[in-house]
């Protein structure tokens, strides 16, 4: 009657080097917190629905969904917001993945910002990200009468990051109040909303980046190519590597694409997302890596350098 | 087994990489203002190399620009994430920093040391297994370290690390830290804290965090970092009783059904029997999905579903137990943290959640409250705003717990304020008042508050006690007219024509009276599942027969109302004759003249026709409901 497959794959441990996850390993319990507040989501939320960036934070957490509710399917889309300037490989990955995985998928795009003609490279990575991001993550919420958004957002990822609730109060208009935040004890977690208000939901709060790429390797998580080493075309421009993905790039006096073997750490839109010279093509080798590195994974990220408080600022207008 | 799909990435040449079981530690830091917290923090970060280059680097830059330490490293530059905490140079709010060392991993929740954001320091300890209480050696044991340490207890945090910070600003001078440590020991044993390591430190040049300070030699314990990787703090809750919160029923198909979990005690293996509560209907463990696979036993912290043996009603809400029943009750003892700066109010309204259920809660009594300095027990009315009291709590229906001290989970609770959506406090119960008898009820899809939205009304029983005469079913009857024109819907039972009716086979004899009053009770108690307004007129002498009605309903839909005309004067009126018959001999067993009357204790609310008219006190009963948010 069940149509659920009764043994685990057997071939894991000669495709990963690892033998599987047992129950009260650190990745489990990790999992078990995750799948909890995944749950307490869908219980108590009217109409949520899940954030789904494509890179890495978001293959775990669409992962965590259809483990928490399996054998049913998650009970929320997932929602990508377009800037329309991700990799090319990101949205055929989002797409074949949401097919295979037969979830509700939505693509929202800020088509007032696609008309003003708001791009990257002339109007700076923050206006950019305001219009394309910020903004048109708040219109596809109201959109749709969303009152939870669930990210794959890490407290080790940033510090303003790290001063954020599991479940993170926004107000009507999608501000985020840092001094002001309700107080979150133990597993419970106040879901109470007035008219308009919504709830952003973070199940990977307490994974680190390493977590992460140990989870995609334990668990064999299909993610984005990108984050695996290859040969990819690349300009050095103001310190980063930035992959040459199509033509609308403008090259600047002296820039010449150079074929580099490159990986990425974080993924979004390929302007903005530098590349890390690396040669390491497997999920293996790239948490060997990981081990070994000493920089933080948002050193390849152009928008979190704004300025110091960029993150928080971007926050409290309703970004994430 | 659970979830699983193709893989997309082939590895098999890859490096064999073995798993990093290290243990997870969390803990948090707390004490005063400028004892030196996020700086221990920023240390522990930094000596640990969890810090990578540009995390330095930016350090480096922003120490020079906005920093406290004149150029040298401001590590707690590093935790104060916040815009306004970087500008202050302060910490408002909890924050979450991740480092390991070759033995443990460490999730540290470093919290603010202003009285004012105590809520986020409860937020922090909450999840935490050991405490690390920064005192400044120049100030000792303050009030807030005594605040912290007793909201530490009251988590039940069985380890406090004391690091007795700037010690360099104190000469080094061990008699000075040897004083501060038997104050802080003494207090940590009237709390029960049963385990402290205390430790000189200097954070900020790092004496004892990781290596030992060569300018303390008289100390021989163990650095901060040496204790944090090997102290004990296992509990382990799986020998407890099996417990699962169900969070989620999942139905996909017509053909599955499994309730969903995380365990929060106890172990469980499929053929075992187990107990829905509060329903008290038993089944059996069918099939265990883990997100591990399908397996045939699972434990305390994994996030599961369950399948049973049989179809019985479970939803969110309920727990599946084992072993031991678990307390079941709607009236609790407990400890509450108050967080709101709304002062709490008893009688009023609030939601309780615990585990995966939520129900109305009022706050009947407060017990006392903890005077912080001297942790003396004072008597108050009230709770402002971070501070400590005991509380006895009536709930809208029965809740499935454990004592706190026993189980984490199932003991802990928050309030929430109704209006504000605000969390209101925290609590932490300690015992049942009373156990709920486990009758299962015929569940019924339309319930009393579909029904009471239906007619838009809070629907309750207005219970008139009084002698006779006194002007119980006047007043019912103004009142049943005055919610009439209110659009209300209501109905009146009077004692007197219930006997025409459903209690014509009923006499005066002491068993025949309880009985007329259980009848009565029951009867408004099922108009009030209708969601109808019940007003009953009737005698009801004793105490224990309206206590009886008032637990027919739930927690607040009860209204008392002490119709209290002097005998004398009801004597006086005898609108239907009957004192002078009773007087005469011709009615045995007459309220007030040879059966006696038991005067209510605490009714809602006490009208005296003596004094008022029956009007003015129409209007009093108005009045309340209006108040109590009944109209």
């Amino acid at each position: 009657m069940l149509d659920i497959p009764t043994s685990t794959e057997p071939a894991l441990l000669e495709r990963t080097g690892r033998e599987p996850l047992h129950a009260a390993s650190h990745l489990r319990r990790l999992e078990a917190e995750s799948i909890h507040i995944l749950r307490e989501t869908a219980a108590e939320f009217r109409k949520p629905v899940m954030l789904y960036s494509i890179g890495k934070d978001s293959s775990v957490l669409l992962h965590l969904a259809m483990k928490a509710f399996h054998p049913g399917k998650p009970p929320f889309p997932l929602l990508h917001v377009d800037t329309t300037w991700k990799f090319r490989e990101m949205i055929a990955f989002r797409d074949r993945r949401a097919r295979e995985l037969g979830i509700d998928l939505i693509v929202h795009t800020n088509n007032d910002g696609l008309s003003q003609g708001i791009d990257p490279f002339t109007h700076g990575s923050a206006r950019y990200t305001d219009v394309m991001k910020t903004q048109a993550l708040r219109q596809a919420l109201d959109l749709h009468g969303f009152d939870a958004a669930i990210g794959g957002a890490r407290r080790d990822e940033e510090k303003s990051r790290a001063k954020e609730r599991v479940f993170s109060h926004r107000s009507a208009a999608h501000r985020w109040d840092p001094k002001n935040q309700r107080p979150e004890l133990w597993s419970l977690y106040n879901t109470m909303l007035a008219p308009g208000e919504s709830m952003r939901v973070f199940p990977l709060s307490n994974w680190t980046e390493l977590d992460v790429w140990d989870y995609l390797l334990a668990e064999d998580i299909p993610i984005v190519p990108l984050y695996l080493a290859a040969s990819r075309p690349v300009v050095e421009r103001d310190g980063a590597l930035i992959m040459v993905d199509d033509e609308r790039m403008p090259l600047l006096a002296g820039e010449e694409p150079r074929w580099r073997s490159v990986r990425f750490r974080t993924l979004g839109c390929y302007p903005l997302s530098g590349a890390t010279v690396s040669t390491a093509a497997t999920l293996p080798e790239i948490v060997l890596e990981m081990m070994a590195s000493r920089t933080s994974e948002r050193q390849g990220r152009m928008i979190d350098r704004d300025s110091p408080a960029s993150m928080e600022r971007k926050k409290a207008q309703g970004y994430f | 087994m659970s979830y699983h799909e193709a893989p997309t990435i082939a590895a098999s040449d890859a490096p064999r990489l073995e798993q990093d079981d290290r243990p997870t530690l969390r803990f948090v830091t707390c004490g005063s203002v400028d004892d030196g917290k996020s700086t221990l923090v920023g240390r522990l970060l930094y000596d640990s190399k969890t810090l990578l280059d540009d995390q330095i680097d930016a350090l480096a830059s922003e120490s020079r620009t906005i920093g406290t330490t004149g150029g040298d490293f401001d590590f707690a530059l590093l935790v104060d994430g916040l815009q306004a905490e970087r500008e202050q140079g302060i910490t408002i709010d909890v924050a979450y920093r991740f480092f390991a060392t070759k033995l443990r991993r460490f999730i540290v929740a470093d919290t603010p040391g202003h009285a004012q954001y105590t809520r986020n320091m409860a937020t922090g300890a909450s999840n935490a297994e050991l405490a690390v209480v920064l005192v400044d050696a120049r100030k000792g044991v303050i009030t807030q370290t005594r605040r912290h340490s007793h909201i530490l207890s009251l988590l039940g945090i069985r380890h406090v690390v004391l690091a007795v910070n700037k010690m360099d600003l104190i000469g080094f001078d061990g008699d000075r830290f040897a004083a501060i440590t038997a104050e802080y020991l003494t207090m940590a044993g009237q709390l029960g804290i049963p385990q402290v390591q205390c430790i000189p430190v200097v954070a900020r040049d790092g004496d004892n965090i990781v290596t030992a300070s060569a300018r303390m030699p008289w100390y021989t314990g163990p650095t901060v970092t040496a204790y944090l990787e090997s102290v004990d703090v296992s509990g382990d809750v799986s020998q407890r009783p099996f417990r699962l919160p169900v969070q989620w029923v999942n139905r996909p198909h017509a053909e599955f059904r499994g309730f969903c979990g995380r365990i929060a005690s106890g172990t469980i293996a499929t053929g075992e029997t187990i107990t829905v509560q509060p329903s008290g209907r038993q089944t059996r463990i069918a099939r265990i999905l883990t997100p591990g696979g399908e397996r045939d036993r699972a434990a305390a912290g994994e996030s599961v579903t369950l399948t049973l043996t049989d179809e019985i009603d479970v939803s969110r809400g309920d727990v599946l137990t084992a072993g031991p029943a678990p307390q079941v009750s709607d009236q609790l003892a407990a400890h509450l943290v108050w967080f709101d700066d709304e002062a709490m109010v008893a009688g009023r309204r609030y939601l309780l959640k615990c585990g995966a259920a939520s129900t109305g809660a009022v706050i009947t009594t407060l017990k006392h409250r903890i005077a912080i300095d001297t942790m003396a027990h004072e008597n108050a009315a009230t709770l402002d705003a971070n501070q400590i009291g005991y509380a006895h709590l009536s709930l809208d229906r029965p809740l499935v717990f454990e004592a706190y001290r026993d189980d984490r989970d199932m003991g802990s609770f928050i309030l929430v304020d109704p209006i504000s959506h605000r969390t209101a406090a925290a609590g932490m119960i300690d015992l049942s008042l009373r156990r709920a008898t486990n009758i299962h009820w015929q569940r019924l899809a339309v319930d009393k508050s579909v029904r009471a939205r239906l007619k838009q009304q809070r629907p309750c029983v207005l219970w008139f006690t009084g002698l006779s005469g006194a002007g119980k079913s006047t007043i019912a009857d103004l009142v049943d007219r005055r919610l009439a024109e209110l659009g209300r819907h209501a109905v009146l039972l009077d004692g007197d024509n219930l006997r025409h009716g459903i209690n014509r086979d009923l006499g005066f004899s002491t068993a025949d009276r309880a009985e007329n009053v259980r009848r009565t009770a029951e009867i408004a108690a099922l108009f009030v599942d209708a969601g109808m307004i019940a007003l009953v007129a009737l005698i009801s002498p004793f105490r224990s027969e309206r206590e009886l009605a008032r637990g027919r309903v739930e927690t607040g839909e009860f209204i008392e109302i002490h119709v209290a005309t002097p005998l004398a004067e009801c004597e006086h009126r005898d609108p239907k004759g009957l004192y002078r018959k009773a007087r005469a001999g011709e009615l045995p067993s007459f309220t007030g003249i040879d059966h006696p009357y038991e005067t209510p204790q605490a009714p809602e609310i006490t009208v005296d026709t003596s004094e008022m008219s029956t009007d003015a006190a129409c209007e009093r009963i108005i009045r309340y409901l209006r108040e109590n948010d009944y109209l």
